[in-house]
């Protein structure tokens, strides 16, 4: 770090500021304190949600039921696939990673260069990848039922599948729109409105003698209770209030709101370290091209940058067991 | 540099070595995840089913050889390790500890108070 240092005239003596007692330079060790502190955020993003997980342990969305899309492959039941493939892009990519780090320990330009190039590359797919994610996520696959008491009602035929509201919805006329500022009140509005309302719902499940509902409670085995179909239609006719399609920070049609609230931060905040992550990694690789390191005598910004881009990895092999897995 | 990299074959070897590792376990984890084998799912072990805990230790495996590895911890001195490690498992696990702990109770409450959260 001799370009930007500013020398004091005590190097050598024991305070004279070059002592590097753990062996690792100022940037280093600093790149690895901040790292700690980034892990802890994560760490408590975890375990607050294992805080909410316990707290509905018996009724928490399956992973495998949630997360089943695998891009080009519409209507295909793939549960984790597409995850395990992002998982692995991300690993390669932090191989390539430490290939270039370890390049930088030859001096040799052109290697990190390349290798760098191929770790931005998987860098960018990945968070291409859960931006995809997050947009299957919010438009949901079947729709689902808001009790009063927010719990999910999804409903299921006589073989226990999950159907979509669309394929037995009835239609209604309906002359309600969207709420717009100017319609009631300046400050109250809607988003969206869901494509189907409550009554077209449970006229179509009345038509539709082989049809039951789901609640979110899980029995014995982990799996969703169904209902009979007499106690379903007391429950539709009881209980709901709204339409439910897709997920967003108040209404989650999968189950409890929070699932859908952690999913949005710890997937979110992970994706916005990748995001930074490939930023940082293109300013060093552009600096890489441009010499910077070669004239410099050391590719040491390259191992930092690599550090973190480790770090990423290392919190995403985490989010990938506590939200896909366990 | 803090640390000497031997000759630039082993340290390659290494690093292929390790991407064989992360990869057989994360194959591993998704071969599990999809079939969930009865035995490993009925079984109880501290109120979590086998399987879940099988996932968590071949994550901290994972975490070990991308930190020891990937992330150079194997070079660096003891005492940058045992600041960076130490703090961080330590906290982990009163946090994990205090808010399961606490998760758990609050299921109690809704599970077997008098009030019905199901309407």
């Amino acid at each position: 770090m001799d370009a930007t240092a500013v020398k004091t005239g005590t190097e050598g003596k024991i305070w004279g500021g070059d002592n590097e007692p753990l062996k690792a330079s100022y940037g280093k060790m600093m790149m690895w304190f901040f790292i700690l502190s980034d892990a802890l955020t994560f760490s408590g993003f975890l375990a607050a949600y294992g805080f909410s997980r316990f707290k509905f342990v018996n009724q928490w969305p399956i992973a495998d039921e949630v997360f089943t899309h695998f891009p080009f492959l519409h209507g295909v039941d793939a549960p984790m696939y597409y995850v395990a493939l992002m998982t692995f892009i991300l690993i390669f990519s932090s191989v390539t990673m430490v290939l270039a780090v370890d390049a930088g320990h030859h001096m040799k330009k052109n290697k990190v260069i390349w290798y760098m190039f191929f770790t931005i590359i998987g860098g960018v797919i990945f968070v291409g990848s859960q931006a995809w994610e997050w947009s299957n996520f919010i438009s949901g696959e079947f729709g689902a039922v808001e009790t009063k008491g927010g719990k999910i009602l999804q409903f299921v035929n006589a073989e226990g599948e999950q159907v979509a509201l669309e394929s037995f919805a009835a239609s209604l006329p309906n002359d309600r729109t969207r709420l717009t500022r100017n319609e009631a009140l300046w400050y109250e509005s809607e988003s969206s409105m869901p494509d189907y309302d409550l009554a077209e719902v449970v006229e179509g499940f009345k038509a539709n003698p082989d049809l039951l509902v789901r609640t979110q409670i899980l029995t014995e085995s982990g799996e969703k209770t169904i209902l009979s179909r007499e106690a379903s239609l007391a429950k539709l006719e009881n209980d709901a209030v709204g339409v439910v399609q897709g997920a967003n920070l108040v209404h989650n049609e999968y189950g409890p709101p929070l699932f859908a609230d952690f999913f949005f931060f710890i997937t979110g905040f992970h994706g916005f370290h990748v995001f930074s992550g490939v930023i940082i990694n293109i300013i060093i690789f552009i600096n890489v091209i441009l010499g910077t390191y070669e004239r410099r005598g050391s590719y040491e910004m390259v191992e930092k940058v690599g550090l973190y881009w480790h770090f990423v990895d290392l919190v995403w092999v985490f989010v990938f067991t506590f939200f896909y897995l366990v | 540099m803090a640390h000497e990299t031997s000759n630039h074959g082993s340290a390659t070897k290494r690093i292929w070595t390790v991407f064989a590792i992360l990869s057989v376990v994360t194959i591993v984890e998704v071969i599990l995840g999809i079939v969930r084998p009865e035995f490993l799912v009925e079984t109880h072990l501290f109120r979590m089913h086998l399987l879940n805990w099988v996932f968590i230790v071949l994550t901290l495996y994972k975490a070990y050889y991308i930190t020891w590895a990937f992330m150079h911890m194997e070079h660096e001195t003891k005492g940058l390790r045992r600041a960076v490690v130490w703090t961080g498992i330590f906290l982990v696990c009163y946090l994990i500890f205090i808010l399961l702990t606490e998760g758990d109770y609050i299921f109690d409450v809704y599970h077997d108070g008098y009030i019905s959260w199901d309407f």
